[in-house]
């Protein structure tokens, strides 16, 4: 199949990578630029360990064309540090085990950034909602929630 | 109509295998500033499997955890470990931890002893010190002091301070073919779990709105990671009990899921709104500092919970994991034809 | 001096995790690494016939083709050591796999693959374990005569006893009878099942694996590839999750055997549709107890019955068919026990091991049992698990010693964090006497 060229911003620097029309975002980030943070867990758009923020948006990276990423923004996990210093949901995440495995993660992390970067207070419940469509075989469900809880009560 | 009930369920996990004959190595190697090296053989499937086995060797070797570098990385030089199934690690490889850090020691007290022309039995340990019983004064070493002169040699004679352990709970025993007796298990752990539904008697939809699992452990080595495991394991409890068959048409094979659209794992909306755990110790002999083992115990309780409650709100018992809506609808059916 | 075990404290490699740094098998990219996919049988049972791959091979992008031909040492694997890598004659169930086609990338793969030429005589499968157990059955395992386990020569039931049932049932005020069925179930781990295999400088095979229990796949991977342990490099350690599944061997043997006979980096990964449909699962189990009770709750006699379905190979599933019978009492003092237990072989996926394996079935099942128990005797259902949870030195169906009891400790904690008053006789009461 023929190649084309793919320009974007990955984790705030510009990228340009060689891709044939039907990869997708996460096959052009896992195994042509070796970011492995986004997961595959399914293929099929289902578990949400594929996550990534599309211009801040959350997006399944399995089910997006890599090509429909042309000039706009793609941040990873591998994203989230600044500066060398973790995230303030990474470090909850850490302090308060919110993972197992950790499989999930990745994808976790960045649903709950966005949800922040929405409402920087949510309840309980609109965690529980937004969260909805990532899944964690582990069963971290509660620590996920409260990690996130803490951090938007500022102790992060 | 929605109606609500609340049921329980006491049940157990054994840790180990069955039979026994379940080994696990150890090894801990003194680098050359001062920390200790220590080599696992249990994968860790997210357990933390690492972080405990760390735990207990800073106990054993009394110094600070900082001290201690962990990895589990299997490769040539790795450790035996059976594996991390049948909730053996907590239960088996601390004492291989521990008996690696025992013979560590020996042989620190041995280079020690040497360097001093003195007795190894008159070698003591106080954390990071070591000293000759008797002349603590004069005669005393850190550990950075002996790293460095065992690895680098110099004025000193030159070491490798490596220890290593193994242990199994007992040699294996095969069932007697008459009796089926088998007298040889690891530990054993318990559960007690309490959940709070609400049925749908319309849809058949079974709704888990508060649930409560107390697990004894023996000792919790490391409650957060106890609490996950017990948060953790009511995924598969939940599935178990409510919606999880990969053969939804059971026998009809051709019709199983393919994706996990269609494969009906909780979701963070399914997790009860409400979720307590609790951890209750009961030391066990065989562990060490009385650490039994229980993580996967924590998916046994809650089905027959669940089971019990949906009994306690609509009056009939499931026989059949999982308690699909499809399940509920015909028991409630077959209740009311007899009624 | 600080006290370590007890301490909450995070995990000593969380920021692996977190930072999505953490290593797994599948990223793990290589240069030049070939991918495989497995032919995998369309039909339940039958005969291969005919397999013609020569279309397959041909492809443009193919490096090669793998079937049981292809497997230096022996085609076996398995916990009971009767799974082929590759089937090359007698198809056991749906997805089992055939072959395998090795190219520079999976599309590749799966163009290769619709040109196979596959014949197989089609059987009648039999998915039932009651019917797998009745005279006349379709057999699962060619050359045997009937479709159970046999736990010695002869010996298709396990007997486990403890005192004498039928005495015990004598005795009893009440028995409950109840016949439970358990889930299959699948482990779905979000890390998939994946294998990367390569051949190292010293000319030794490197596999990278998800397994949970190096040394147990270790043994029967030597087995197959027909080379000595100290020729296999087998690095693990970190895996995204297992939950039992990764106890059995899904991906390491395909890719070892490509690596080995094309000497290039192979990364093997089953498709979550090939894992929920053809990887091993939490077998069934039916379950039927007659349970002898006294008026005052004392439980006096359990008989149970117990039918696990292994699927087409034999997996763990007979020691768990014993374990689940050593615990399916509950953590109960019954003084009369008997368990007969049966492992009985279908054309489905192999059941094997899963968190809670071989416990739960049990316990999810008694617990129920128990509930009817109560419900007939009009008592409290704490004060039945009260009265009969076992104290230290109580001995359980195989003649086990019980030591650290800990099941009335876990259910006053219980009812105390869920709110629930329990009366104070039985609040008194300890695991360490009766
Ligand atoms: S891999 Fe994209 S949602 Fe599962
Ligand atoms: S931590 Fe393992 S899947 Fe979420």
């Amino acid at each position: 199949m023929k190649q084309q060229v793919l320009t974007f911003i990955l984790n705030g620097e510009e990228v340009a990578v060689l891709v044939t029309p039907t990869e997708t975002l996460l096959d052009v980030l896992r195994e042509r630029l070796q970011i492995t943070g986004p997961k595959r867990g399914c293929d099929d758009g289902e578990c949400g360990a594929c996550t990534v923020l599309l211009d801040g948006e959350p997006v399944r990276s399995c089910l997006t064309l890599a090509l429909t990423v042309e000039g706009r923004t793609v941040t990873t996990v591998e994203g989230l540090m600044v500066k060398g210093e973790l995230d303030r949901l990474q470090k909850a995440f850490y302090e308060r085990g919110a993972f197992q495995c950790g499989f999930c993660t990745p994808g976790m992390l960045m649903v709950a950034k966005s949800l922040l970067a929405k409402n920087p207070n949510p309840s309980r419940d609109e965690i529980r909602s937004y969260m909805a469509g990532n899944l964690c075989r582990c069963g971290s469900y509660e620590e996920i929630i409260e990690a996130i809880q803490a951090v938007a009560a500022g102790e992060y | 109509m929605k109606k609500k009930g609340v049921g329980m369920s006491c049940v157990l996990h054994p840790t180990g295998n069955k039979g026994a004959g379940d080994p696990s190595q150890a090894a801990i190697q003194l680098k050359p500033d001062g920390t200790f090296a220590l080599l696992v053989g249990a994968v860790d499937i997210g357990q933390g499997s690492n972080t405990i086995l760390r735990q207990f060797a800073a106990d054993a070797l009394g110094v600070p955890i900082e001290k201690i570098l962990v990895s589990n990385f299997a490769d040539d030089f790795a450790p035996l470990c059976l594996g991390s199934f049948a909730s053996r690690v907590t239960l088996i490889d601390p004492h291989a931890v521990v008996n690696a850090v025992e013979d560590l020691k020996r042989r620190i007290r041995e280079w020690v002893a040497n360097e001093w022309e003195a007795n190894p039995e008159d070698i003591e340990f106080d954390g990071e010190t070591v000293y000759l019983r008797g002349d603590r004064e004069r005669r005393s070493m850190t550990m950075d002091q002996i790293a460095a002169g065992a690895n680098f040699g110099g004025g000193y004679n030159p070491g490798f301070l490596v220890g290593t352990g193994a242990w199994q709970p007992a040699k294996f025993h095969a069932h007697d073919p008459e009796t089926g007796e088998m007298p040889a298990v690891g530990a054993i752990s318990f559960g007690c779990c309490i959940a709070e539904v609400e049925v749908d008697t319309e849809t058949g939809v079974v709704d888990v709105t508060r649930l409560v699992q107390v697990w004894e452990v023996g000792k919790a080595v490391n409650p957060l990671l106890v609490r996950a495991q017990i948060n953790g394991g009511l995924h598969i409890g939940m599935g178990y009990a409510l919606t999880e068959s990969s053969y939804p048409y059971w026998p009809t094979e051709d019709y199983a899921p393919e994706k996990l659209g269609d494969y009906f794992m909780p979701t963070f909306l399914d997790y009860p709104p409400e979720l307590i755990y609790g951890i209750e110790e009961v030391p066990h002999p065989a562990g060490v500092q009385g650490a039994k083992g229980f993580s996967e115990g924590s998916s046994n309780g809650p089905p027959p919970a669940i089971i019990a409650a949906i009994h306690d709100a609509i009056g009939v018992w499931i026989d059949t994991y999982p308690a699909t809506p499809e399940v509920i609808l015909k028991a409630l059916e077959a209740k009311k034809a007899s009624e | 001096m600080t006290q370590y075990v007890g301490q909450a404290m995070p995990r000593y490699d969380g920021i692996g995790q977190v930072t999505g740094t953490t290593k797994y098998v599948d990223d793990i990219v290589l240069p030049g690494m070939l991918y495989a996919k497995c032919l995998r049988s369309p039909v339940h049972k039958g005969i291969i016939r005919h397999l013609d791959l020569s279309a397959a091979e041909r492809t443009p992008g193919v490096v090669g083709v793998l079937t049981a031909q292809d497997v230096p040492g022996q085609n076996i694997y398995g916990a009971s050591g009767d799974q082929p890598v590759f089937n090359p004659d007698h198809i056991r169930y749906k997805g089992e796999r055939i072959a395998a086609v090795v190219a520079v990338d999976e599309d590749t793969c799966m163009e290769a693959l619709e040109k196979v030429k596959l014949e197989i005589e089609e059987q009648e499968p039999v998915f039932d374990m009651f019917e797998a157990m009745k005279p006349g059955a379709p057999i699962v395992r060619p050359g045997t005569t009937h479709n159970l386990h046999e736990y010695m020569p002869g010996m298709t039931t396990r007997v486990i006893k403890l005192g004498d049932v039928e005495q015990g049932f004598a005795e009893a005020d009440l028995i409950i009878e109840g016949r439970y069925q358990t889930t299959q179930q699948d482990h779905a781990p979000i890390e998939p099942h994946v294998s990367v295999a390569y051949l190292d400088p010293a000319n030794r095979l490197v596999i990278h694996t998800v397994s949970q229990c190096l040394y147990f796949h270790l043994s029967q991977l030597v087995r197959v590839f027909g080379l000595p342990m100290s020729q296999i490099r087998y690095i693990g350690g970190t895996i995204g999750g297992g939950f039992g599944g990764k106890n059995d061997i899904h991906a390491d043997h395909v890719a070892g055997l490509a690596a080995l006979k094309f000497r290039k980096p192979v990364k093997y990964r089953e498709t979550r549709r090939e894992d929920l449909r053809y990887s091993g699962k939490r077998g069934v189990f039916v379950m039927e107890y007659k349970t002898g009770v006294k008026k005052d709750g004392r439980l006096v006699a359990n008989h149970i019955k117990e039918y696990h379905d292994t699927g087409a190979y034999g997996g763990f599933s007979a020691y768990a068919t014993e374990k689940c019978g050593m615990f399916a009492s509950g953590p109960y003092w019954i003084p009369n026990i008997l368990v007969e237990a049966k492992t009985i072989y279908t054309n489905k996926v192999v059941s094997i091991s899963m968190r809670g394996f071989a416990i739960i079935n049990g316990q999810s099942t008694m617990e129920i049992q128990m509930g009817k128990i109560a419900e007939a005797l009009g008592m409290d259902p704490w004060e039945l698990r009260f009265i009969n949870a076992w104290r230290d030195g109580d001995m359980g169906a195989s003649r086990y010693i019980v030591r650290g009891a800990g099941a009335l400790e876990a259910m006053k904690k219980a009812a105390e964090l869920a709110g629930v008053q329990l009366p104070a006789h039985l609040m008194a009461m300890s695991s360490r006497r009766r």
